[in-house]
């Protein structure tokens, strides 16, 4: 057991941090220019961070998941803009490519990714299907008309998170009716957003936003190249996504920033007209917070340690996907407590408080992690 | 950076593992419970022979060198078969002499506490002083170059056992000091009190008029509140350990459970009710795990660290063995509230463990102390 960084890694945080002093974006992360975050982009890009921990032949960097680690945690410390623009493709699209892909698909879609060139978006969840992915409905049939060489989509998905801005979609279809075969039905096909029979229409959250979509697929022509995988193995291909999925949620460094500012909004904060800081309740509850992140950071640490022995992330990220729901919703809730009767009034926090309720669903729900540790890790009967 | 344990560290484990499997099961445990002394003194004899007991100590004075997060295997292994005896609190002593005594000090006591010939304990608090080095009362009184002291130390562990007591006082205007007394020292008495687990014994240390030779005062007379502190914390750490082990057998004995138990037609831990609470434990040991092992490195390898760390440890540990407390008694049903199932045994530790070396609204608050706020 041994949590110092090595002196390579040490060094990499030294390398880390000039960079952020030189390049971070001068001002607040909100007044942020899209021209600033493109030249941030840019410099990340020169230096192979985008898709850091990826192999150097497929464009990464070929940096170790500690690295990878240090990079995130510097620059989230520094609340420097994110590491590329597009959060999907990077976080689970580009690894599905490097682990499925056919050397031609890795050539077409890897530099793309890297170069912000591509925004991608994931169509797993249907009308009908949310929790229970693998009953999936949205077909793809092979056109034996065009020789085989193409494939036609028809369904709806829903949900789909920047479906509006994506260039593709990375996209769950069934190739098998669901009665022959559940999982071995479910292929996985990637799908450019302006193929004629695409509609997107957008869906307004409870927050205003507009960050989600329907898409709806009508006679969509699908290249039988553009698919990931081999038909029938999408199962596969999205278990893996998921577990990046997760794992890419289940990063602290996003909490801990998170109560660095609930902390300052503590001291600025009022209970019962005194100082909220000289409430032990508020002391203890900020403790609590602080121990719970300091879990999760650490518990993301022996993930890694295993990773770097060789176990691609799996089941395990599950525990700080539901770790984070836990303290996500408590953690508004009480910044709202704070504010007392202001709450009632809009601004960054209240905007937090109901922001958090989407987040703690993507990915998979709370319940769904724990079925998720009581059935795959702990042994329990399936329901 | 590395979360690993390496092959000594797991030998360890195996090692323990076994030989308190084979020596000390459930029902040996339960057996130990019913005696006056609550510890077995032949199984005694066998940890100082395999080198349990002076794991931590220098070789010198008969341990063995090794450091906490090697002490944290061994503990997670007594923590999970409820191991009964008097093993934390000598380990403790012998921590407070190795770290704050001179080197005639730790020749004159050390390697007694190494061959199990003599168990040591802390004694640090009275009745009503709250934990923590702030806590220590002023029992002692300025004579010579030594102290009379007089009070009583309560919430001592295995204090009738204990020949070796670390005892803090202070004397008026002073800041704290830390000194060895023997249990043969006259006007001494140890009284244990009944406690919810049996398996875990303390009681009250009585002290009056006894007189503190300057040989038996740890480093210098007045200045001790940072090796009370670092006592403190090892406490915390060393029962964190236990109270790992003895939650992950709780939750796997209630996983067990809810596999075999069959009720409307299928186990019970196919119904959401049952696996969720499960699932939970899962994530609180492995909560629990992350923290108590960081904090254990840092008291190796990171003094800087080691208040935070083993505050969160400590403070998470004591809310989430609790809860396990419960889940693990609740899924039982009926039987869980019966003497025969051992899931009570662990409940029980989970009230005796909570309080012990500081509660989590003691931790908790200290965490946030140190976090800025
Ligand atoms: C902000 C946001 C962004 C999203 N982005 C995308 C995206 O980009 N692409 C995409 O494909 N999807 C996306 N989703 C969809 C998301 O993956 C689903 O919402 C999620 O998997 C849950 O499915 P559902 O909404 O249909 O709820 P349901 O599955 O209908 O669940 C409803 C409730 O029932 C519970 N439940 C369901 N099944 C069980 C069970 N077996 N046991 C216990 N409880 C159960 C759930 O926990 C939940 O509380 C997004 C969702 C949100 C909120």
């Amino acid at each position: 057991m041994d949590f110092n960084f090595s002196k390579q890694d040490e060094k990499f945080r030294t390398e880390v941090r000039a960079f952020i002093d030189q390049n971070n974006p001068a001002g607040r992360p909100e007044d942020r220019s899209p021209k600033d975050i493109q030249a941030w982009n840019q410099k990340l890009a020169e230096k192979r961070w985008i898709g850091f921990s990826w192999p150097r032949e497929d464009g990464g960097g070929g940096g170790s998941v500690i690295e990878q680690f240090i990079l995130k945690e510097e620059m989230s410390k520094a609340h420097t803009p994110a590491l590329g623009s597009d959060f999907m493709g990077l976080a689970w699209v580009g690894p599905a490519l490097i682990r499925h892909g056919t050397a031609a698909q890795k050539d077409r879609f890897l530099p793309d990714l890297l170069n912000g060139r591509s925004v991608w978006c994931t169509g797993y969840s249907e009308p009908d299907i949310g929790s229970d992915l693998a009953g999936l409905q949205t077909k793809a049939v092979l056109d034996e008309g065009s020789g085989g060489s193409h494939y036609v989509v028809n369904g709806q998905k829903i949900w789909t998170t920047a479906a509006h801005v994506a260039k593709w979609i990375f996209m769950l279809v069934r190739t098998t009716s669901e009665s022959e075969s559940r999982y071995g039905g479910i292929t996985c096909l990637l799908i450019p957003m302006d193929s004629p029979g695409i509609e997107v229409q957008p869906i307004k959250s409870l927050v205003g936003y507009h960050s989600f979509n329907q898409v709806f697929f009508n006679d969509v022509r699908v290249p039988v190249e553009n698919r990931l995988g081999a038909e029938g193995e999408g199962w596969k291909v999205v278990m893996g996504a998921l577990a990046n999925e997760r794992s890419g949620i289940s990063e602290s460094t996003g909490m801990e920033r998170q109560l660095e500012d609930l902390k300052e909004l503590a001291r600025n904060s009022k209970k019962n007209g005194r100082p909220a800081l000289e409430d032990p309740a508020v002391r203890r509850e900020l403790g609590r917070y602080e121990s719970m992140i300091s879990a999760m950071r650490l518990n993301g640490l022996r993930n890694l340690t295993k990773q770097l022995q060789g176990s691609p992330p799996s089941t395990e990220t599950s525990v700080n996907k539901f770790l984070r729901g836990q303290l996500e919703i408590p953690m508004a809730d009480f910044s709202m407590s704070l504010l007392g009767t202001a709450a009632q009034e809009t601004g960054p926090w209240q905007t937090n408080s109901l922001t958090f309720h989407g987040v703690v669903i993507g990915g998979g729900s709370p319940n769904i992690q724990r079925n998720i540790i009581a059935e795959r890790i702990l042994g329990l009967p399936k329901d | 950076m590395n979360f690993g344990f390496d092959e000594d560290q797991e030998l360890l484990r195996l090692s323990v593992r076994k030989f308190l499997d084979e020596q000390c099961p459930l029902e040996k445990v339960r057996e130990l419970a019913q005696t006056p002394s609550g510890y077995s003194a032949e199984l005694w004899e066998r940890l100082a022979e395999l080198g349990w007991l002076g794991l931590i100590l220098p070789e010198q004075y008969g341990g063995s060198g090794q450091g906490w997060v090697d002490l944290t295997v061994l503990l997670e292994e007594v923590g999970r078969s409820l191991f009964p005896g008097p093993l934390v609190s000598t380990l403790l002593a012998g921590a407070a002499i190795n770290e704050g005594g001179s080197d005639e000090q730790r020749s004159r006591w050390l390697p007694g506490l190494a061959n199990g010939s003599r168990i040591g304990t802390l004694a640090f608090f009275d009745a009503d002083s709250p934990f923590g080095p702030d806590g220590i009362a002023a029992f002692g009184q300025r004579v010579g170059d030594g102290y009379v002291i007089s009070g009583e130390w309560a919430s001592v562990s295995d204090v009738s056992e204990a020949n070796l007591f670390i005892v803090a006082f202070r004397a008026a205007n002073e800041g704290v000091t830390l000194a060895v007394v023997e249990a043969d020292t006259p006007d001494l008495t140890a009284t244990t009190l009944a406690g919810i687990d049996a398996t875990k014994r303390f009681g009250t240390l009585r002290l009056e008029g006894v007189r503190v030779a300057a040989g038996s005062i740890l480093g210098a007379a007045g200045d001790g509140s940072e090796l009370a502190t670092a006592l403190l914390d090892r406490g915390a750490a060393a029962c964190t350990a236990e109270i790992i082990g003895a939650a992950e057998a709780l939750t796997q004995i209630t996983v067990q459970y809810a596999k075999d138990r069959v009720q409307f037609g299928h186990p019970i831990g196919h119904y959401q009710g049952v696996k969720h609470p499960l699932a939970e434990a899962y994530v609180d040991c492995e909560c629990m795990k992350s923290l108590a092992y960081y904090a254990a490195w840092s008291i190796d390898e990171s003094p800087g660290e080691v208040a935070g760390s083993v505050s969160k440890a400590k403070g998470f540990a004591s809310e989430a063995f609790t809860r396990i407390g419960v889940t693990g008694i609740q899924l039982h049903g009926a039987v869980g509230y019966t003497e025969e199932y051992d899931c009570q045994l662990y409940l029980k530790r989970s009230k005796w463990a909570r309080p012990a070396f500081g509660d989590e609204d003691y931790h908790y608050e200290r965490v946030a102390t140190l976090g800025g706020v």
